[in-house]
């Protein structure tokens, strides 16, 4: 029985794990697949996360804390639009500059207005988003599997768990289904043929950009003002960079994305589970490895050892109107 | 929209001199506005900056100790650049070059104490080399992202030096997880012992001898990178890689190169932090320095002329700044991390920001005046 719960805690723990990497492997859909490189995930993480603990202090109510992440996080979109699509800037370059901004800033703020290196005040609970239970969760729990998978995996999430697992047959429908989602790929892949047909590059991109910044905001805010109640330096803790990996490994793809990122998840949760506990044969592993391990998986699977992926054409190419 | 301008008319102080440094007074700006926010007076900051830095002679020493950290982790990012390579894995590299001086000193002390210096640099070298030689291998054969993979390795070469510093090299007679300390005549002598040479006496300052040696990298990346076939051929890849596989160059093998050499100057910094400074492996010593560097080679053209002026530039922010933050409550170091963002934004990202005015306006005045 001890090995049936070890596994489910473990399952529910790889859904909430994975729930922030899912905001941003998404995110980072929309700007790649219009060719415009996001390694700035990790930085806009963490602003949303500083503002939206910020922000659910002084205003009381975690959803405005929300919306401003989501008003940064469009900022920061924008700014790496301006600089990369507009001025034709270095698209890695801003995106180096967002990442150190963002670790700079969030920690020195949070230094100036709260006294404290890099820590913003815990949120009390009405500050802060609340785990919800699904209808019918305790009714269903005595039934076996389907109860247990219902009320004890699924069920008792924060309701960033469910948006995210929601969000990613929305993106599928709206990359794969709709017209926008043609251009977008096509912006990506060929913007001269898509300028030629009349539609226009830049605002492509710019609009990808921004949905870009409003799905991650839902992963920094997810950070701090559900599974913690404040915010901490760095405390994106390269999630950002694990989910531009994940959506690499799933190939730019809505779903093997998904997929990847619960791999991660996973990952991350065993990660936690083995800290401490004695394997047979091989005993303790130190807890250093342990932690190493969601970066060292990060590495294989870039390598495309499993495959090798193939990004959009125009990626990274900043697009020059002729004429 | 200005009008569009020959190129070839701009002068060359322009687009190296002129508009890189409004870029950086643009970069100034906005750090200052950041100052504001967190409640203190920029000006009052410049003025706390500028005596830290230059006010007494300790105060000076540190920023050269800044200085010789930010060469080396500068002049790192730029070669890996030259050959169009994100290496942003200067802060591992650091570490685990570190490490390499470390195991020198400790395991070869019974040579003359030079022989054991050089084998220690070349220790940083081989250590730095080898942790970017993976990254490196997967850019070049397996299309690895080496932005992902640096900073993957950076994470991983935190776990392993903790694992290492707490299990194995630990110095067991101390609390905290630290080595023991190399012997002490294998100390870099310290910018207080060459004053003392001279009869002056100064306080404690961590400037040592890695100075020069941090002179000497920058030369020789100067060399390699503009005036040997491996540097032409880095340069080559960087600037069209298809155009390279026709002339024959191999991006896979420049690849390797760069950022082998790359990462043997981030180990360097290993050099200054344990021959010169702590004199044994602490917890997090390259402290962000690794990160800086790209900033500073933005900022200074991935030249290294530009790189020493930016890696001083860094060096007055770093040491300026703790006295900015010793006597402004409100602002944390990490302040100074925001500016680096900045910097890098600007002199990077926007780097065209009012490039074409800037040109546009000069060619036209000198157009003018040679005209009259």
């Amino acid at each position: 029985m001890e090995f049936i719960s070890d596994i489910v805690s473990l399952l529910s723990a790889t859904l909430r794990i994975s729930t922030p990497l899912i905001f941003a492997a998404m995110a980072g859909l929309f700007a790649e697949r219009s060719g415009v490189i996001d390694f700035g995930l990790e930085g806009k993480m963490l602003a949303a996360a500083f503002v939206a603990a910020t922000g659910s202090y002084f205003l009381g109510s975690p959803w405005f804390g929300l919306l401003l992440a989501i008003v940064a996080c469009v900022s920061l979109s924008l700014l790496h639009g301006f600089a990369s699509v507009t001025h034709k800037g270095d698209q890695v370059v801003s995106c180096v500059a967002i990442n150190i901004l963002m670790i700079g800033l969030t920690t020195a703020l949070a230094a100036a207005w709260f006294g404290q290196e890099g820590l913003t005040p815990t949120l009390n609970d009405e500050q802060r988003f609340f785990e919800i239970t699904l209808p019918f969760a305790d009714a269903l729990r005595p039934v076996p599997i389907i109860g247990t998978i219902y009320s004890e995996i699924i069920s008792g999430h924060y309701i960033f768990v469910y948006i995210a697992y929601t969000l990613v047959p929305i993106v599928y429908w709206i990359v794969f289904k709709t017209s926008f989602g043609l251009r977008l790929r096509a912006v990506g892949e060929n913007p001269s043929a898509v300028d030629t047909a009349g539609i226009g590059v830049y605002s492509m991109r710019y609009k990808a950009l921004m949905i870009n910044g409003v799905l991650v905001a839902f992963a920094g805010a997810y950070l701090s003002t559900a599974i913690n109640a404040n915010f901490f330096r760095e405390m994106s803790a390269g999630r950002g960079y694990l989910a531009l990996a994940a959506l690499i490994f799933g190939k730019w793809h809505p779903k093997t994305a998904l997929l990847a990122c619960l791999l991660f998840g996973f990952t991350d949760a065993l990660q936690i589970r083995l800290q401490g506990v004695e394997l047979p044969i091989i005993g303790v592993i130190p807890v250093q490895f342990i932690q190493a391990l969601p970066y060292i998986l990060t590495v294989i699977l870039l390598a495309g050892f499993v495959g090798k992926a193939i990004a959009p054409r125009a990626i990274g190419q900043p697009y020059i109107k002729e004429g | 929209m200005p009008t569009l301008i020959d190129k070839s008319k701009v002068p060359w102080w322009v687009s190296n001199v002129i508009v890189p440094l409004v870029n950086l007074m643009l970069a100034l700006f906005v750090s200052g506005l950041f100052i504001f926010i967190a409640g203190e007076n920029p000006i009052q900051a410049v003025k706390l900056i500028i005596y830290g830095s230059f006010g007494y002679i300790e105060g000076f020493a540190y920023t050269l100790y800044y200085t010789t950290n930010f060469i080396f982790t500068g002049l790192a990012f730029a070669v890996a650049f030259h050959c169009r390579l994100f290496n942003i894995g200067g802060e591992g590299q650091a570490y685990l070059g570190g490490l390499g001086v470390f195991l020198v000193a400790i395991n070869f002390s019974f040579l003359p104490v030079p022989i054991v210096w050089l084998l220690a640099i070349l220790g940083s070298v081989l250590f730095g080399a080898l942790w970017a030689l993976i990254p490196a291998y997967l850019q070049a054969y397996r299309g690895s992202h080496v932005v992902i993979t640096t900073i993957m390795f950076n994470f991983i070469a935190s776990a392993l030096m903790v694992f290492l510093l707490v299990d194995v090299i630990r110095d067991t007679n101390q609390m905290g997880p630290q080595t023991v300390s190399v012997p002490k005549e294998l100390w870099f002598p310290m910018f207080r012992d060459i004053t003392q040479l001279f009869g002056i006496k100064t306080r404690y300052s961590p400037l040592n001898i890695s100075f020069f040696l941090a002179i000497l990298a920058s030369f020789l990346v100067w060399f390699l990178i503009w005036r040997t076939k491996w540097g032409y051929e880095m340069r080559a890849v960087g600037h069209n890689t298809k155009a390279a596989v026709y002339a024959g160059i191999s991006p896979k093998r420049n690849i390797i190169i760069a950022m082998l050499v790359s990462g043997a100057l981030a180990g360097m910094l290993g050099v200054n932090e344990i021959l010169g400074v702590h004199h044994r492996v602490i917890v997090n010593f390259p402290a962000g320095y690794g990160f800086t560097g790209i900033a500073v080679a933005l900022m200074g053209r991935n030249h290294p002329i530009g790189i020493f002026l930016g890696a001083f530039l860094f060096g007055i922010l770093y040491q300026g700044g703790s006295e900015v933050t010793f006597d402004m409550p409100n602002i944390s170091r990490y302040m100074f991390v925001a500016v680096q963002g900045v910097i890098i934004l600007f002199s990077g990202a926007l780097e065209n920001l009012f490039r074409p005015q800037i040109e546009s306006f000069f060619v036209k005045r000198l157009n003018k005046e040679s005209s009259v």
